[in-house]
């Protein structure tokens, strides 16, 4: 399959996506988001690969929209392109994805980074939704996502002044999960990766289910939705190894079943 | 472009810039805070330039800002905001110093003055002449330390001795300075050159990136837990591991010669 804006390498059991227009700082425009979304989808569906890294590159990891796409967009446009369905597709991503992210992310760029799982930033990251400074607002689950990892008072004050935050000041408000030296972040979100791949696949995907639910869900559903994940696992292979190779000693080997 | 009030050299990897309206004590008009801050950028910038020197022209290093040019600012009932001055003016240009991955030596010629003084501790060596002289200027003006020189001066000398300074805005001279470890060295005016140069060359003959690596740890470590610290030691070591210099010390140890680094 061929892609024209993201470079994907896979090195099992991880898989690599990185955005790849430089030019334009990863600007993300509707083929961006589509290619993105494909290879994600792809990896899901490939049994070598356990979970997946999103970077740019040391400068950006995407600005934002392709505003020069956006500004000559009608509403018919917008509805009839649909980009959110695109977001919709991204939000159910099964695999686990570890960010890996440097310089901008701002607007989309910021949107996109909050679609991944776990984020690993380098210390020149910046994270903003300058949405408001060309008179429009996030689209793409900036306020609400935003809001429910940062709180409603900075996310408000990032998303109504369009004043972008230091990788210090969003790990200190947990929108990362630690910060490391620039030459150092996408090693770093290797190995996290690398680590999560190591772990029985089915209860990766179904812990992720989980967790996510925690946004959608009262306490109470919650907590059934959980127990229901939980029970699941009882039926697995890699269960019974898992639960084997702790009384033995032994590493165990997962097999995804 | 060019400069009109600063002076950059460069030669064998070392970069002097010097601070160059000796008629106004290199006071900082708002022009030469432009030239300096460009300067700065071009010389992180510059891969050719692995040791930074700044001094000034003339009797001083630098008397700080240039009140002559506020003068205008006070007209009548109006009053400008200093803190957006500083923010525009000082404040970038005390942070490019301060992280620029390179190494910076303030050659203190003479008196170091307020955001003069600021600018001399915010470099990573300081090298007086014994004719030098640091001193906290803003308190005989009603105003407070600022460029960073109260964040220099307590975590060099503590809340007291900083304070002592700031209160009193006298003039500390090198000797003293030396003493109170806010000056490395001090040396006879004659003597200034070849001592700061000495240390230039072996600075731009070396690990450039360790170097800047080490002054990026030293700069966050301060903020850190030990056991952050301890961590981000580590992770700044696996990249100073990976550096060509690295392997060119361990093959010239076991070679038994001296390195030859090339800063990368």
């Amino acid at each position: 399959m061929p892609f024209s804006q993201i470079l994907v390498e896979t090195e099992p059991p991880i898989g690599i996506i990185r955005l790849n227009r430089p030019k334009v700082l990863n600007a993300l425009n509707f083929e961006l988001l589509r290619e993105l979304v494909e290879a994600l989808e792809a990896f899901d569906k490939d049994d070598r690969i356990r979970a997946t890294v999103l970077t740019g590159n040391d400068d950006a990891f995407s600005a934002g929209a392709d505003i020069k796409e956006l500004s000559e967009a009608t509403p018919v446009d917008l509805i009839q392109r649909n980009q959110f369905a695109l977001w919709d597709r991204l939000k159910k991503t099964a695999k686990p994805i570890v960010g890996a992210i440097s310089g901008h992310a701002l607007g989309g760029g910021c949107e996109l980074a909050m679609n991944c799982d776990i984020i690993i930033a380098s210390e020149t990251a910046k994270f903003g939704q300058p949405e408001i400074n060309i008179g429009i607002m996030p689209g793409a689950g900036g306020t609400q996502r935003l809001t429910r990892t940062i709180g409603k008072f900075r996310a408000m004050e990032m998303i109504l002044t369009g004043q972008p935050i230091t990788a210090r000041e969003a790990e200190k408000h947990g929108l990362v999960n630690r910060i490391v030296p620039i030459e150092a972040y996408f090693e770093e979100a290797k190995k996290l990766a690398m680590q999560i791949a190591q772990k029985a696949p089915v209860a990766t995907r179904l812990a992720k289910e989980a967790v996510l639910k925690a946004f959608d869900t009262s306490l109470e559903e919650g907590l059934q939705f959980e127990r229901r994940n939980f029970y699941l696992l009882f039926s697995t292979q890699d269960m019974k190894e898992g639960m084997k190779a702790f009384s033995e000693k032994r590493p165990p080997q997962f097999k995804g079943r | 472009m060019g400069y009109e009030t600063i002076l950059v050299e460069k030669k064998e990897q070392i970069t002097r810039i010097t601070l160059n309206r000796p008629a106004a004590l290199n006071s900082f008009d708002d022009k030469m805070g432009e030239e300096f801050y460009r300067a700065l950028k071009e010389a992180e910038r510059d891969e050719g330039t692995r040791c930074l020197i700044i001094t000034g022209a003339g009797r001083a290093f630098s008397a700080g800002e240039d009140v002559s040019g506020l003068k205008e600012r006070y007209g009548g009932d109006s009053r400008p905001s200093l803190g957006d001055h500083l923010r525009k003016k000082y404040h970038p240009m005390i942070l490019r110093i301060r992280n620029m991955e390179k190494p910076v030596i303030a050659r203190i010629n003479g008196i170091a003055a307020g955001s003069g003084a600021s600018i001399a501790l915010a470099c990573d060596i300081r090298i007086a002449s014994e004719e030098a002289g640091l001193k906290q200027a803003f308190i005989g003006v009603g105003l407070v330390p600022d460029s960073g020189s109260s964040y220099f001066l307590t975590r060099t000398l503590g809340p007291g001795r900083a304070l002592e300074l700031i209160m009193t805005g006298r003039t500390v001279g090198a000797k003293e300075a030396e003493n109170l470890g806010l000056v490395n060295q001090t040396v006879p005016g004659t003597e200034l050159d070849n001592v700061v140069n000495s240390v230039a060359e072996k600075l731009a003959n070396g690990p450039t990136k360790a170097l800047g690596l080490s002054k990026r740890v030293v700069n966050q470590v301060s903020r850190l837990e030990l056991p952050d610290a301890l961590e981000y030691e580590a992770q700044n070591q696996d990249i100073a591991g990976k550096t060509k210099d690295h392997l060119e010390a361990v093959r010239a140890f076991l070679e038994k010669r001296q390195p030859k680094f090339s800063g990368t």
